[in-house]
């Protein structure tokens, strides 16, 4: 049905809220938005309680852009920053315990799957590095196991943001957060080469540093996901809070870290190859 | 695997011809699912439950079932039934002490999440020492969660309830989960009478859009409130989204017991209601009880039994009513801690009638000579111990 449930019943147009009205209108429902027109439609997400300067939360905006079909997307996330705002767009948002996204992610793609065979519904889990690589980890690596057909994002700010700034696994070796008021022990955990070694067929890693990137990114994940298996996109996703980055030097920073160890890296099967050379060679097909 | 054609849920619930099969607690859930056109089961092992998702998984090979898999753990188990169930699917799994306990985060906020699932609880030993025994104190982690807590006493009801319990969940004013809970092995692993509906029959497949809560598919505009995470925006807010929220499932809960009363007859059953002394008691304890009541009456003392099947909703009215003038009420139980004790004491006005036990635990059979101290104790009757060597 996807466009059928955001349309609005004829006759009903003045009673809408005007934010509803618009989106319909003007913004991406049944469209292909190129993510260089951000402010120019009507965005999937726009208020929210996310830090000002959030670099997560300029990805997630890119992000709803991105979406190859938002009338037909479903967003899972948990207790973390990003869902601060995911909660908040115009793309129906599930919202469970801390850690619980790619459990729950199996069991509503499959169910989608059962219920609707001959129709494409992209599921797409964005949960913080914490949620998905310490707390959630087993349900993380066993969705990639058992090969479920849904796309991961994980937000990496290297820190539990949302509770204050602790540890995570992914915070790199050596800083000081809280909870590691000896600088952590360990080495920030190689994510990428889990998703690859436990059965993602597409992975990237990136640095928000130019949108149109990110989009093709994200646009390849969630097609790869919905033919193939599962996808993951590592994302760096700084905090500006925990790490004391000022707003203005967000950018910097995430072009320094794109140097160091973000560089943009992309890894996919020989069948999803094969798959994006045959539609990204006529554009038209992509608009599935 | 036989055609199975759906049938209206009153014809196969209370009318369908049954028949009498000889097998196990385990077998008897397994073929209420098989009956209940379930779209995902999700398993994982533990003793003793594992016996109920083996045959599960036997159902879904054989057609019965849509999807079903085995789980990296119970945490993961009961977050991909919450998935599949706002996906719209009919979904069931099945759990045992230290398996319940872990995924008990997920199955506390399936009621919030307005999940219509049915989930078997058999029962086994909670905490250290470690043992696979059988003993119900885990559902008393369940009493405070919101859904439907069911005990079964025997295969039949094993059955009953599980059918059941699809249809009494997915009804719009119920719509939360309902726990079918049993004893492990001593019902799960023995064999029992069990009267079933016809194999070539089902329910009518879950309608997700007859819903209080819409499922989250894409087709239909999703319920905002609870998919968001309300409690972002303000503390007034969330203190009264979450407040209206949980009245809502508890008043949920309750709007259960006309669907007990018609699909299980009650959330009671009473032997002898004229009784001086009654036995209260659930599950595998209440066939014990039965036992007692036969022993008292063949000793002429004026005994009677309350088989409680509903934990939750908790039948306060009626237990209050039919123990309006007990003497004495014995509760015995299969746990330390004596959790349906704590709730006849509160539900009667004169709760120091209430003998808490005999409590057996650690996975302890409940001889029924147990039963008989307490209620020689209550009839002020004095027996000489025989010590036999
Ligand atoms: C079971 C459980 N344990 C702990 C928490 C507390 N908690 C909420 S968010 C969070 C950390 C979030 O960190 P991350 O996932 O990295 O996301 P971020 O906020 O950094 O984006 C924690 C520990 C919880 N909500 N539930
Ligand atoms: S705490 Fe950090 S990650 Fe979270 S919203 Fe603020 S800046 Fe973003």
């Amino acid at each position: 049905m996807g466009l059928e449930y955001v349309r609005i019943s004829p006759g009903f147009e003045k009673y809408m809220p005007k934010d509803y009205v618009d989106l319909v209108q003007y913004g991406q429902f049944g469209k292909e938005i190129d993510v260089q027109q951000l402010g120019q439609f009507k965005e999937l997400v726009e208020e929210h309680p996310m830090c000002a300067g959030c670099f997560m939360a300029y990805f997630i905006r890119v992000f709803y852009a991105a979406l190859p079909k938002p009338e037909d997307t479903i967003v899972i996330g948990t207790a973390g920053c990003a869902r601060l705002s995911l909660s908040q767009a115009a793309v129906p948002f599930i919202y469970g315990n801390y850690g619980d996204t790619n459990a729950v992610a199996s069991g509503l793609k499959r169910a989608l799957s059962i219920r609707f065979p001959d129709k494409e519904k992209d599921v797409v889990v964005i949960a913080g590095d914490g949620g998905l690589i310490d707390i959630g980890f087993g349900m993380t690596m066993h969705s990639w196991f058992r090969r479920e057909k849904f796309t991961t994002i994980m937000v990496d700010n290297e820190v539990y943001g949302n509770t204050g700034g602790q540890e995570s696994g992914m915070s790199p070796k050596g800083v000081q957060l809280k909870m590691a008021p000896k600088g952590k022990q360990f080495d920030k955990i190689n994510a990428v080469e889990l998703a690859k070694t436990a059965g993602c067929v597409y992975v990237a890693k990136l640095s928000p540093t130019n949108p149109k990137r990110i989009a093709k990114t994200v646009r390849r994940a969630i097609l790869a996901a919905r033919h193939f298996g599962p996808t993951f996109i590592h994302a760096y996703t700084s905090c500006n809070i925990e790490y004391s980055i000022p707003t203005e030097k967000v950018l910097e920073d995430a072009r320094k870290r794109e140097k160091q160890d973000f560089g943009f890296y992309e890894w996919m099967t020989e069948e999803v190859k094969e798959f994006f050379e045959e539609i990204e060679r006529k554009p038209e097909e992509v608009k599935a | 695997m036989p055609e199975q054609r759906v049938v209206d849920a009153d014809y196969l619930l209370l009318e369908a011809p049954r028949e009498r099969k000889f097998i196990t607690g385990a077998q008897a859930m397994a073929e209420a699912v098989k009956r209940a056109n379930v779209d995902v089961a999700i398993a994982y092992p533990i003793t003793p439950q594992s016996e109920v998702m083996h045959l599960v998984g036997d159902i879904w090979a054989q057609g019965y079932i849509k999807d079903y898999y085995r789980a990296e753990e119970e945490y993961g188990a009961m977050s991909a039934i919450a998935g599949a169930v706002r996906g719209g699917a009919r979904a069931f799994s099945a759990t045992s002490g230290p398996g319940l306990l872990r995924g008990l985060e997920a199955i506390a906020s399936w009621p919030g999440h307005r999940i219509p699932a049915v989930l078997g609880v058999l029962t086994r030993v909670v905490n250290a020492p470690l043992s696979i025994q059988p003993d119900n104190v885990e559902i008393s982690y369940l009493l405070n969660c919101g859904m439907v807590v069911l005990h079964a006493e025997n295969q039949q009801d094993v059955f009953d309830f599980t059918l059941a319990s699809f249809i009494i969940s997915e009804m719009v004013d119920v719509y939360i989960p309902i726990a079918v809970c049993t004893e492990g092995f001593f019902v799960t692993h023995a064999k029992g009478y069990v009267n079933m509906t016809p194999e070539d029959m089902k329910l009518p497949p879950r309608d997700p859009y007859k819903a209080p809560v819409p499922p989250t598919d894409c087709e239909i505009p999703p319920a905002r409130i609870q998919r968001d995470a309300p409690v972002q925006k303000s503390n007034f807010m969330s203190y009264l989204i979450h407040a209206v929220w949980q009245q809502e499932i508890w008043a949920s809960n309750i709007r259960a017991m006309k669907y007990i009363y018609k699909y299980l007859g009650g959330p009671i059953e009473v032997i002898n209601p004229d009784a001086e002394v009654f036995v209260v008691a659930s599950g595998c304890a209440a066939a014990q009880g039965r036992e007692a009541v036969r022993y008292a009456q063949l000793e002429g003392l004026n005994v009677g039994l309350v088989k409680v099947k509903s934990i939750r909703p908790f039948p306060e009215k009626e237990i209050r009513q039919v123990l309006s003038k007990a003497k004495a009420i014995i509760v015995p139980e299969h746990n330390i801690v004596g959790w349906l004790a704590k709730e006849v004491k509160a539900a009667i006005p004169n709760s120091d009638s209430v003998i808490g036990g005999p409590r057996v635990y650690g996975g302890m059979t409940l001889p029924v000579e147990l039963i008989m101290e307490k209620i020689y104790q209550a009839l002020g009757i004095k027996k000489e111990k025989k010590v036999v060597v």
